[in-house]
């Protein structure tokens, strides 16, 4: 079923006139978090336990199944080499879902958002809430997947302490894409757009299942720019892959904040224009 | 008495409109009275009640609530008031009870006390049986309800209703109409938009009628039904046009004044005995004949017109 959404911007209200660096209240961003916390705990059972099978399967049939075909990469097994990019993988998505439809539903359908706005809470501590549910949900979905590796002895460092802290980078980058997305677009038909020409081509090319090495040198450029490679690559120094360098670690959480802080602005201006009238 | 909500000038413009939703209105709503906004959709009801619950953006004028202005004390004024929308929206993936949890929580008030206030707020409005209940088996009436015993959650200074009764059956809605009345006593200040005059001469202390974002008049409904329309009205229906012709020629010129609409002449006297008398004197053919005190339908009927605005 497509789902549409009244019009994008009102004509007339340009980015320029309305724009303005946000000031948002984390507490009230808690507020919104804690109700979506609520409504989580109704089917937490039902939703949490899948995301401790996805990837005993994923290790399974790819790491273990076609590893067997593939040998080694670099000198390390094919699962050993897979499991810290699944990983991102699985974050990435886990906080994508939520910031795409839940959240365009809850915008134009659900009018959740228009109940929230006539308490203490603004619209920019809507999107604030929604980016740490985001991050929140993300981690739902990373974490045990790190677990699950870490039982199969995928895990070579004690780095990988810090995946809960690389996790919510992950989930706070891909909930402000997302949630920017989900602000724009008119009608939920266009998250397949996002889906197929920017989440899926990212996780095939993003260094998850073979390096970017392989690929020619422009391919390679373009890597740098996909923000699920810096994911990869550092759930990869975190889980001692190839041994862990920090100082790269620390390369690629930066440049996920900092996409991250580009991107702060945007959805929370959107939303404002929407909410408040 | 002291103003809690204070408009100069007010004025809203929308991006994609050329005229203005609300055009300059005037207007003061008293602590702990009701005030009523009476006009037909597109009126600019609506408009007015969200700026004065921070959702809107004035473009121009003057909007004090308690004293504060809406563009930059938001949070403060949200923080006192109470909003009942137009268009239900209950959160639905959770249940009664939760839903009046989670808008308590909203406003930061701490957990036991917010499980005690969402009882409490359902005793008010007698859906105390329902609160496990899921949101979607509510009928219309019952979320009505609901969404004003949430709007109650933060025991508000001053309610806000935009059209609390829409789509309401009797019943249903002299249940929320003696809920606003009890409110009302405990000192609440009610504002609220309708287009149900009964509602209005019901609930309402003062109310303004606007119409194409502008205030028409101002006023308690009995001194604008006093001021504005002849006492009585006489309603007869004609069984064909000619009949209705002969109808209008002899007697519109004895009415304070008259209209018509459809196959019907509405006579608006002072004494309505009277005009019935000389309607059958006259010895003309009419279907129909009918006299009733005049009623702020009239009133709003005479300002408005009988023209759909929509």
């Amino acid at each position: 079923m497509s789902i549409r959404g009244p019009g994008s911007l009102p004509p007339g209200v340009t980015f320029t006139s309305v724009w303005r660096w946000p000031r948002p209240s984390f507490r009230m961003a808690y507020r919104m978090w804690e109700r979506n916390l609520l409504s989580y705990s109704h089917r937490w059972h039902i939703n949490l336990v899948p995301n401790f099978f996805e990837p005993f399967f994923y290790l399974l049939a790819i790491g273990f199944g076609l590893g067997k075909f593939v040998a080694t990469i670099k000198g390390v097994d094919y699962a050993r080499y897979i499991a810290p990019g699944l990983a991102a993988v699985s974050g990435m998505y886990g906080a994508s879902f939520e910031v795409s439809w839940n959240v365009f539903f809850k915008l134009h359908f659900a009018k959740l958002y228009d109940a929230v706005t006539v308490t203490p809470i603004d619209p920019e501590d809507v999107v604030v809430g929604e980016m740490m549910w985001g991050i929140t949900r993300s981690l739902m979905y990373s974490l045990p997947f790190v677990l699950i590796s870490a039982l199969f002895g995928l895990v070579h460092s004690w780095w990988v302490l810090l995946t809960p802290i690389a996790g919510a980078a992950v989930g706070l980058c891909f909930s402000a894409m997302g949630l920017t997305f989900s602000s724009l677009i008119p009608t939920s038909d266009f998250f397949s757009f996002y889906w197929t020409l920017f989440l899926v081509p990212m996780f095939l090319f993003s260094s998850i299942f073979f390096p970017i090495d392989s690929m020619p040198a422009w391919a390679q450029s373009l890597a740098w720019f996909s923000p699920l490679f810096h994911c990869a690559a550092l759930f990869r120094e975190l889980f001692g892959t190839f041994g862990t360098n920090m100082a790269a670690a620390l390369g690629h959480f930066v440049w996920l904040l900092g996409l991250s802080a580009v991107l702060w602005p945007v959805p929370q201006n959107i939303f404002r224009q929407r909410l408040v009238t | 008495m002291q103003s809690i909500v204070r408009a100069a000038g007010l004025i809203k413009w929308y991006a994609d409109s050329p005229t203005p939703a609300v055009d300059g209105i005037d207007f003061e709503v008293e602590e702990r009275e009701c005030f009523g906004f009476l006009g037909p959709n597109g009126a600019g009801k609506t408009t007015t009640m969200r700026m004065v619950s921070c959702r809107a953006r004035r473009s121009e004028g003057v909007l004090e609530v308690m004293g504060m202005d809406p563009s930059r004390d938001q949070r403060t004024i949200k923080e006192h008031i109470g909003v009942v929308p137009q268009e239900t929206n209950l959160d639905t993936v959770i249940r009664v009870g939760e839903n009046l949890f989670a808008h308590a929580r909203y406003f930061g008030i701490p957990k036991p006390e917010a499980r005690a206030r969402a009882e409490e707020v359902l005793r008010f409005v007698q859906l105390d049986d329902r609160i496990e209940w899921d949101v979607e088996h509510l009928s219309g009436g019952m979320k009505r309800r609901l969404l004003i015993a949430r709007a109650l959650i933060n025991r508000p200074r001053m309610l806000i209703l935009d059209e609390p009764t829409t789509g309401l059956d009797p019943q249903a809605r002299h249940l929320v109409w003696d809920r606003l009345r009890e409110l009302k006593r405990q000192g609440v200040t009610l504002v609220l938009t309708t287009h149900y005059m009964e509602e209005a001469a019901q609930l309402c202390d003062r109310l303004v009628v606007m119409h194409q974002g502008k205030i028409l008049v101002e006023g308690t409904p009995r001194a604008l039904i006093r001021d504005l329309v002849a006492p009585q009205v006489v309603e007869l229906t004609a069984t064909d046009q000619p009949e209705l012709a002969q109808l209008v020629s002899a007697m519109a010129t004895r009415a304070e004044a008259h209209e018509v609409a459809g196959d019907r002449l509405i006579l608006h006297v002072d004494d309505g005995e009277a005009m019935l008398k000389a309607v059958n004197d006259s010895g003309l053919g009419y279907e129909t004949a009918a006299f009733r005190p005049a009623s702020l339908e009239d009133v709003f009927l005479k300002l408005t017109g009988r023209t759909l605005e929509e």
